[in-house]
């Protein structure tokens, strides 16, 4: 069966980790602020705009790093803008999210369009190489699947134990959940839970931004106006997959991207048998199957997008 | 610092709202233009000429804001009940490609005045159905209907991709993916000859008025006001809230598929894949920007056109790029969010 010998090429391997950077990102980002009590609909607008900045600092002779840490600083900005809206003033976090959405990715197009001129062929990059790590990525199979990657895969993965662990393990991250679940209760602490949220939604926003940089500094060379392609909103409902929790949600993201380079190379061997929308339809009905599948059994942030507001119950 | 609620709102506040937003949203996008190089009252005058300037460019305004009054209203309508349905785009391509379909295939069998209406009531047909998948969902499993209808806007794109590459694709077109067209007697009469004006808007500000009637005078309307405000007392008041979602969200796909149906039926005669310029998604802006209020999304709907008309004309004339319409109507949202807490909230020391 070709279908099956798809699964033992390491190249199907290395793609996962490649596609699923991006969402990982996203994911932790995401996972950040709900587990604060505060939804991003942002992500969709802010990942695009990390993309932009991210490349548009490269091309202008910025280096990769300067790029992503570029990105993440505007991504950051973004975030503020959200969370003052959602946090101090209490607006319906849906809408607000939407809005930061529409406002982040036409700002970003606008601003693209007003440092390029139109053309037919978008400008590139010279973007991150495979970063082989010495002595792990001699093994056989393993190793050109797993380690030799681009630097900010491994960021990714870092990231995502480092989230798991700040969160689980240490005095802030406590304070993050307790205020996702009760801010009275935070409030009794003597713990600011505006601050705190604010904080969560600044940091997670920046993550997102990183995301979207890692299409235009690592899986493309260029920027194209919608290259997010509903990235973002995969990473919503990679959220509720992973039950608010990132090493489930570094899992969800990895099985997602799976399917997703399965389904590209799956495209190749049936050919036109089937038309290729069908099989770019996957992701999103798999995000959509994810969401319902674990919806029941989902441990939701208990004062998530309730706002808080100090004496008001 | 803090807020404290009001105990009434002025009228005049109420007014005053959405004006002081739309005025703060051209001050900083004033400041992008000026950035392009232009200078911003200059790009503001060109836009209002753009938009209103001869006969044409009225005619090209009200044909744009025909999509937009529904795609507002399928908003309004799913908001007020806390019906998040951002899949206005999706509901609105199903919908388009339905009629283009009928339109083709069922002109010659039935006698135009019978086939419109078919035409429209099987676009709406399918954006409701469209919705009331992610709404059962909702209702039955409590699985967030924000991230379903957002997703159904990919598949539903990449189906309509797949329909006119495939079964329904024009072989007349030289390899362009667009779709048969609907034959020249089921196309919507014009109301104004020799531009592109159609009798879509009638049919837009008759819905309009309709869904203002159905919020504020009957039973419904009421019960869709109470699930919104507080589902658990509308609950307890004895309102089925199942049902009263459901039936909203027959309503508000129903809205977005109509768009769809009258923007091929009306203006384009077939389906490609940039029909919709986000008309789902402006939906949203032209909602809230009017406050859900039903009778305000037609005025709401005529700025968002006249925005994105004329920019397109500012843009040719002094080449700022035309994105710059999203950010007025983007930035107006968001004021609009902040204008609206103000009505409601009051600032305390």
């Amino acid at each position: 069966m070709e279908a099956l010998e798809i699964f033992a090429s390491a190249s199907l391997w290395g793609a996962v980790l490649r596609i699923s950077t991006p969402l990982i990102f996203g994911t932790l980002g995401a996972l950040i602020c709900e587990r604060s009590g505060v939804l991003n609909l942002g992500i969709e607008g802010i990942m695009t705009l990390g993309a932009m900045v991210a490349w548009m600092t490269v091309y202008q002779g910025g280096s990769l790093w300067t790029g992503l840490i570029v990105a993440a600083l505007c991504g950051g900005l973004f975030g503020l803008l959200h969370a003052l809206l959602t946090v101090p003033l209490g607006l319906s976090q849906h809408v607000t999210g939407l809005g930061i959405t529409l406002f982040a990715s036409s700002l970003t197009y606008y601003v693209y369009r007003l440092s390029l001129p139109v053309s037919s062929s978008p400008p590139t990059i010279e973007p991150f190489q495979p970063l082989a790590i010495p002595g792990l990525s001699d093994i056989p199979f393993v190793g050109e699947a797993l380690f030799t990657q681009t630097a900010p895969t491994y960021l990714a993965i870092f990231a995502c134990l480092a989230t798991a662990y700040i969160l689980a393990r240490t005095p802030l991250g406590l304070a993050v959940r307790m205020t996702g679940e009760n801010p009275h209760a935070v409030e009794a602490q003597g713990l600011d839970p505006i601050s705190i949220r604010i904080g969560a939604i600044i940091t997670g926003s920046a993550f997102m931004a990183v995301g979207g940089a890692f299409l235009t500094t690592a899986t493309f060379n260029s920027f194209f106006p919608t290259m997010v392609q509903g990235r973002g909103w995969v990473c919503i409902a990679l959220v509720v997959f992973a039950s608010w929790r990132p090493g489930k949600a570094l899992l969800g993201a990895l099985l997602f991207a799976l399917f997703d380079a399965y389904q590209l190379r799956l495209q190749h061997v049936v050919e036109s048998a089937i038309p290729y929308q069908v099989f770019l339809m996957v992701p999103y009905v798999l995000s959509i199957v994810a969401l319902i599948v674990m919806s029941r059994r989902a441990k939701v942030p208990q004062a998530l997008m309730a706002p808080y507001r100090k004496g008001e119950r | 610092m803090r807020l404290e609620r009001r105990d009434q709102t002025s009228l005049a506040l109420i007014v005053a709202a959405p004006v002081a937003a739309i005025i703060v949203s051209l001050t900083l996008s004033g400041g992008l233009i000026a950035l392009a190089g232009a200078n911003p009252f200059d790009a503001y005058f060109e836009m209002v000429r753009g938009a209103f300037g001869s006969r044409l460019s009225i005619s090209e305004t009200l044909t744009r804001t025909t999509p937009l009054i529904l795609t507002g209203l399928a908003a309004a309508v799913a908001f007020r009940a806390k019906l998040w349905n951002i899949g206005g785009e999706g509901q609105l391509y199903l919908g388009a490609l339905i009629a283009a379909w009928l339109g083709h295939n069922m002109a010659a069998a039935v006698p135009a005045p019978l086939a419109i209406p078919i035409i429209l009531l099987a676009g709406m047909v399918a954006g409701a159905l469209l919705l009331l998948g992610p709404v059962l969902l909702r209702i039955r499993l409590g699985v967030d209907e924000v991230v379903t209808t957002l997703i159904l806007n990919f598949i539903v794109l990449l189906f309509v991709s797949m329909m006119i590459e495939g079964p329904m694709k024009d072989p007349l077109a030289f390899g362009w993916p667009q779709s048969v067209a609907v034959e020249s007697d089921v196309l919507l009469p014009k109301i104004l000859a020799r531009t592109r004006l159609h009798i879509g808007l009638i049919i837009a500000l008759v819905a309009a008025l309709l869904i203002w009637f159905v919020q504020t005078r009957t039973v419904f309307g009421l019960e869709t006001k109470a699930a919104g405000l507080n589902q658990k007392a509308a609950a307890f008041a004895g309102i089925a809230l199942g049902k009263t979602l459901l039936g909203v969200a027959c309503i508000s796909g129903a809205l977005a598929g109509l768009a769809g149906a009258i923007e091929v039926t009306g203006l384009k005669g077939y389906v490609t894949l940039d029909l919709s310029p986000g008309y789902g998604y402006s939906g949203i802006v032209v909602a809230m920007l009017a406050g859900l209020n039903p009778l305000g999304v037609v005025i709401t709907a005529l700025f968002v056109a006249i925005v994105f008309v004329g920019a397109d004309s500012m843009s040719r004339a002094l080449g700022v790029p035309s994105f710059i319409a999203d950010v007025i109507v983007s930035i107006s949202l968001l004021t609009m969010l902040v204008s609206l807490l103000f009505t409601t909230y009051r600032v305390r020391r």
